[in-house]
């Protein structure tokens, strides 16, 4: 997966090199080598995965993503094994990834990369990283450089948010 | 009234240079009209007819003289010279230059307002009413409670791209005159017997193509998890709201479809994992918004002024525009005042001009504390006027062509912009509403017919909330002429109620005859003072339907004309 920007200690940046294969469809899986690092439909992602990820002792090498409608609940059991969860946009104008990322973040305790794909612009990023988003798939239109100055956002949040759980009159 | 701090300033400023930087990718084609649209909409600018528009917040309704000032000279140096308010409490600019947009936004902000939200999928302007904190039935000072939901909903960023548009109204006075019933989230703040500050909370409600009064989904919700309840309302509307259909996106749908017991399931569930601690109001937060809405520094007056009474009793016109313009206030000796946006023929429902909206920010200064309301039914309001200066400020009023005395009455017509601006509509609505007007200039006619709400909508989005006016028109389309279709009985307040479809429709022409056929119909059956809404509540609508149709001109009704 190129044109992809992700938070670290350091900051925001341009992944050089990503390792990501993402995956639609059964087909597709068929096509894409077995030892790469793949973002499997949540349910392929059951299907392919050896008894002792599914039993939880040990790492997956790939990691799922949930589409729109699907629920995170179903999930939980395999946060402390999977390496990656990507939600999707189909449209930039569909909000619900938003609200996904927030309940994996704040109620399901999801700690690791949660990547945004699908049709990821500039001017939405900064909401997906208040919501939570560690990693962005740009759309493969854009420029990922410019897309990096989406990041910043406002710094007024009145509300509160994954990366700052408090209301604002708490922080005054 | 509320001022800006630093945070808010900050957070306008910033968006300003935002859109800034939005529209000049959108003018070197960095940014596709597509890609372009929902960041526009949600800065309140739409593409309409002829030009753009912009949608101007005021929350709550509450303007400051020199915030009046602003948007005067935003008309004057932006627009072709007036503003139009409308419906909920925002001001509209319909001849805006795409490139000119951040300089307004400058202007605005200055002046502590901005356009953020007025539009686009996701938590508009916050309404509450035009006599809140002022008027003499008042529960509650809805203010706080509004303000605290402009703050929290602005840029919240889980909810800028709901399923659809969001709307929230809140009142807390005896009488609802904030049609929270007609709202995706109404909210009614009263006291609990122990004093405690409760919400109720109506769900669902909404006009459009499908009309519906909402629905109470919590009775005694306690204020400190305002926003933690309005929270879990949206959680589950961005999760489980309809995208598939724009017309069956709005919440009022996903309540309809799961049956408001069941959403009220889903909505405590939700709440249940995000009430506690810190999504909680603190009493510190109360006290600092309240703070900002403290009563202004009233004098003591007596109830009874002679010289306003000699007036009244000297003055026929003045004391016909007291009796409908003029409304009691919490405060012995002063009162709150409409001034109405509906002269007639002169001008549009709810288009102000720039130098009316000059002299009313003068005469808050002169005769109130400053300040500006702006009232659902698309009037403004000066909220605090003592007695003795209502015949100044009605001679005053009178000179700008704002002392016209029908608040109430037929002719305060709510009407939508309509065909003539709007590339929704169907119909046009301005010529109705003046032609109406026109017929029924006769005062006395008109105040004798007594309190009736009018209300045109160009087109099914009933942005004229046809379905709640006691005579509703709504603009429909006939293989490409334009025709009226009239209900009755709808009523919005704390008996909302939707309006019943009497028959065919209207051509335009004949709209002027209709009402006045209806009128006249009332008129035959009322009982003493009885008001309109009542009769077509005791009568029904066949009377009605009978006397309109009954050797009716309009071409659908006639016999075919057969010749010799």
């Amino acid at each position: 997966m190129n044109n992809v920007i992700a938070l670290a200690q350091s900051g925001a940046h341009i992944v050089e090199q990503d390792p990501w294969v993402f995956i639609n469809s059964e087909t597709e899986l068929v096509e894409a080598s077995a030892h790469q690092k793949l973002i499997l439909p949540f349910s392929l992602w059951q299907k392919c995965q050896p008894d002792a990820v599914l039993r939880g002792e040990q790492q997956s090498v790939q990691g799922f993503w949930l589409a729109p409608e699907e629920e995170e609940e179903p999930v939980k059991q395999w946060l402390a094994v999977v390496p990656l969860i990507a939600l999707q946009f189909p449209s930039f104008r569909d909000g619900r990834a938003y609200t996904q990322a927030y309940v994996l973040r704040t109620r399901l305790g999801w700690a690791g990369e949660l990547r945004a794909v699908g049709d990821v612009l500039r001017d939405q990023l900064s909401h997906m990283r208040q919501c939570g988003f560690t990693s962005f798939a740009i759309r493969t239109d854009k420029s990922v450089t410019d897309a990096l100055k989406g990041l910043s956002g406002i710094s007024v949040l009145y509300g509160r948010s994954v990366i700052q759980p408090l209301l604002l009159f708490r922080r005054r | 009234m509320y001022s800006y701090d630093d945070y808010d300033y900050a957070l306008v400023r910033e968006r300003v240079e935002q859109f800034r930087d939005q529209v000049a990718r959108r003018l070197n084609g960095e940014l596709t009209e597509e890609e372009f649209l929902p960041l526009r909409l949600q800065n309140g600018l739409y593409m309409q007819k002829h030009a753009y528009m912009l949608r101007v917040a005021i929350p709550y309704g509450v303007l400051s003289g020199n915030q009046l000032r602003t948007l005067a000279h935003i008309a004057r140096t932006y627009d072709k010279g007036y503003g139009h308010f409308t419906t909920r409490q925002n001001i509209q600019f319909n001849w805006i230059q795409l490139e000119q947009t951040p300089g307004i936004l400058d202007c605005l902000a200055a002046a502590q307002m901005h356009a953020i939200q007025t539009s686009g999928n996701c938590v508009r302007n916050v309404t509450t009413e035009a006599f809140a904190g002022v008027a003499a039935d008042e529960i509650i000072d809805p203010r706080p409670f509004a303000e605290l939901l402009r703050q929290w909903s602005t840029i919240n960023p889980e909810f800028l791209f709901l399923p659809r548009k969001f709307k929230i109204a809140i009142s807390s006075a005896e009488q609802d005159r904030a049609a929270i019933k007609v709202h995706d989230i109404g909210l009614h703040v009263y006291r609990a017997t122990n004093g405690e500050m409760l919400l109720r909370v109506y769900v669902g409600g909404g006009l459009g193509r499908t009309p519906i009064i909402g629905l109470a989904i919590k009775e005694d919700l306690p204020w400190r998890h305002l926003l933690s309840y309005v929270e879990a309302i949206l959680r589950v509307y961005n999760r489980h709201g309809r995208r598939d259909n724009k017309y069956k996106a709005r919440i009022k749908i996903l309540v309809k479809a799961l049956g408001i017991a069941a959403f009220a399931e889903e909505v405590q569930r939700e709440w249940q994992a995000i009430n506690a601690g810190p999504a909680e109001i603190t009493d510190q937060e109360y006290q600092r918004i309240a703070a900002a809405f403290v009563a202004p520094a009233y004098e003591f007056l007596p109830a009874q002024n002679f010289d306003y009474n000699t007036q009244l009793f000297k003055h026929a016109e003045f004391s016909r525009w007291v009796a409908r313009s003029v409304i009691a206030h919490k405060v012995t000796g002063y009162a709150a005042v409409i001034i109405s946006t509906k002269p007639g023929i002169s001008a549009p429902p709810g288009d102000v001009t720039a130098e009316q909206m000059e002299v009313i920010a003068l005469l808050a200064e002169q005769f109130g504390f400053g300040e500006v309301r702006v009232a659902h039914e698309q009037n403004l309001v000066l909220p605090d006027v003592r007695k003795a200066d209502l015949f100044a400020l009605w001679q005053a009023l009178d000179l700008i062509g704002m002392a016209t005395p029908n608040a109430g009455l037929l002719t305060d017509i709510i009407a939508c912009p309509g065909g003539d601006y709007c590339s929704l509509a169907n119909a046009k609505s301005i010529p109705i509403a003046q032609a109406i007007q026109q017929r029924f200039e006769d005062l006395d006619y008109l105040h004798d017919a007594g309190d009736v709400s009018l209300n045109i909508s160009g087109c099914m989005n009933a942005c004229g909330h046809h379905h709640i006016g006691n005579i509703g028109i709504l603009g429909v389309d006939k293989n490409g002429s334009e025709f009226y279709q009239v209900t009755l009985g709808g009523a919005q307040g704390n008996d909302s109620r939707l309006g019943k479809v009497i028959g065919p429709a209207f051509s335009a022409a004949e709209m002027p005859d209709v009402i006045e056929k209806i009128i006249t119909t009332y008129k035959d059956y009322r009982e003493v003072d009885e008001p309109f809404i009542d009769v077509v509540q005791r009568i029904g609508i066949d009377p009605f339907k009978e006397n309109l149709y009954q050797n009716s001109a309009s071409p659908q009704q006639q016999p075919m004309e057969v010749l010799p």
